[in-house]
């Protein structure tokens, strides 16, 4: 019997188990996933958490309930990866060995990458919504702050949902709007890029957005640290910008189980190749999602499509075939703008997101690049499609894991 | 596009970084760091240099792995090329400017 075994039970490795566990079966096959996390975060619901938009219950399930039955679940801490002896070594000294590896354990913050961000503030003035402890922990602070200067920070990229920190910005002035305190907040929007996306076409758009709610922007804002006493985050140029709440996304990294096998770079995030999603280094190891190095986002729908390819992928090495190199970065993001509305962009590794339709050109139902009501109601109904379709690695109708460009536009 | 420089024509994008490395060489540099407001020293040579290498190597330019390399630390990469020192250093450099963000 051969060992197939994905590490983390998170979005990517729980769909490769839904995907894979239809094709590689007992006798030949048997498949284990391993994370020692008992609960399973849809981590997009820690955005709306703060602003009391979703409760914890919304946003928290258990692991195990998106495992199939016929899949083995090890629910404990990985030690190392051991590549040149194709095995897992787990805390308390047992160890798994397979055939074909998957790694799929995501990416996390790291705020002690910064001088003083996990400071004597950090929770208390200093936020992060990165975690659910960090979202929780803002939502109690915003129940009742009464106003001040807001300040939402990216450290450096790349980091996890690279619009998030946008969307913050733009919900926190609805629900300041909607509290009737909107004139007693300041709202500053500090990044190392040189405008709000990482995409010029996506850029523009998103300016006029900042720019239409009086949402400031500093731009070129290379953090060295963040000061407890003076609540200021300084920039390595000298410049420095004061905050009574600073929500900050910190530096992201891969797992530090990457550091510990040798198998990361200086971010711990593993060497792949962008196109069939293999570890640049050992071929029978795949990586899926945040923990890969490949210049795609760090997002849910970017692994969702990478799963679909991946799976081909597996079943054609298992299979001894040559793998398919076709995953192209396709991202999908849906964007909150405040007020009941979002955006929707599609874009991929050589496509800027553009304006037009989605998924039927001419007909939508949704808007690429405007705000509408519909994309909210997308990105709502997202979170049921989330646990009760993507998950279980069921193909979500009209939606291909490749960008279809013609469409558009 | 095509701009003169140091009374040269060379290729450049709508940002004007260099599309072609081949046509850079030391007078266009000082040029160009003139248009950002910086006298090249010794200094910023060995940092130009150490980028031009980097990229020549294919390794993806970020702040983090500047500060990282034993050539220059973040704050006198700052200081030897202020407010955005990756962009404004990289232009001089006559390399692309560096896609560390997706």
């Amino acid at each position: 019997m051969k060992n197939l075994v994905i590490l983390g039970a998170g979005t990517g490795g729980t769909m490769m188990a839904n995907h894979l566990h239809h094709h590689l079966q007992s006798p030949d096959w048997r498949i284990t996933i391993i994370d020692e996390r008992k609960e399973h975060h849809y981590q997009p619901g820690y955005l709306f958490l703060p602003f009391d938009m979703y409760s914890p219950d919304d946003i928290v399930k258990s692991v195990k309930e998106f495992i199939p039955d016929d899949v083995h679940l090890v629910q404990q801490k990985i030690l190392r990866i051991v590549p040149a002896e194709s095995k897992i070594q787990l805390e308390g000294g047992n160890e798994v060995s397979y055939d074909v590896l998957i790694v799929a354990t995501g990416a996390k913050i790291a705020p002690e990458e910064t001088e003083g961000m996990r400071g004597a503030e950090w929770h208390k003035s200093v936020f992060d919504f990165y975690t659910f402890e960090g979202s929780l922990a803002l939502r109690d602070k915003l129940r009742d702050w009464q106003g001040g200067k807001l300040v939402v920070h990216i450290t450096e990229m790349p980091i996890k949902c690279p619009v998030a920190p946008l969307e913050f910005a733009f919900l926190a002035d609805s629900f300041f709007k909607e509290k009737k305190m909107r004139d007693k907040v300041e709202i500053t929007y500090v990044t190392p890029l040189s405008g709000a996306f990482t995409k010029p076409k996506a850029t523009e758009a998103l300016e006029h957005l900042l720019k239409e709610k009086h949402i400031h922007i500093e731009s070129d804002f290379a953090i060295e640290h963040v000061d407890n006493t003076t609540k200021e985050i300084v920039d390595y140029g000298g410049r420095s910008i004061p905050f009574d709440i600073l929500v900050t996304v910190p530096t992201n990294k891969g797992d530090e189980l990457m550091a510990r096998s040798g198998m990361g770079d200086d971010l711990n995030y593993i060497p792949t190749d962008k196109a069939t999603l293999r570890s640049k280094d050992y071929e029978n190891i795949f990586v899926l999602g945040d923990a890969s190095n490949i210049p795609a986002s760090k997002a849910g729908s970017v692994t969702h499509f990478e799963a679909e390819i991946l799976t081909e992928n597996i079943l054609r090495f298992v299979h001894g075939e040559p793998l398919k190199e076709e995953f192209d970065g396709h991202a999908n993001c849906f964007i909150e703008t405040g007020n009941g509305k979002a955006l929707l962009i599609d874009f991929n590794y050589t496509h800027e997101p553009v304006e037009g339709s989605f998924p039927f050109q001419g007909i939508g139902p949704l808007r690429l690049l405007k705000e509408s009501r519909m994309n909210h109601m997308g990105k709502l109904a997202f979170r049921w499609i989330y646990w009760n379709v993507l998950l279980k690695g069921t193909h979500i109708p009209f939606v291909p894991a490749t960008m279809s460009v013609p469409q558009k536009q | 596009m095509e701009k003169l420089i140091a009374g040269k024509s060379v290729a450049v994008n709508e940002e004007g970084y260099l599309t072609d490395f081949s046509q850079w060489d030391k007078s266009i540099a000082e040029e160009l760091a003139q248009e950002a407001g910086i006298n090249l020293s010794p200094r910023h040579w060995e940092v130009l240099a150490y980028l031009q290498k980097e990229h020549q190597s294919q390794v993806a330019l970020s702040i983090r792995r500047v500060g990282k390399s034993n050539v220059v630390d973040i704050k006198e990469f700052y200081q030897l090329f202020p407010t955005a020192p990756l962009k404004t250093a990289t232009k001089i450099a006559g390399i692309p400017k560096p896609v560390s963000c997706i």
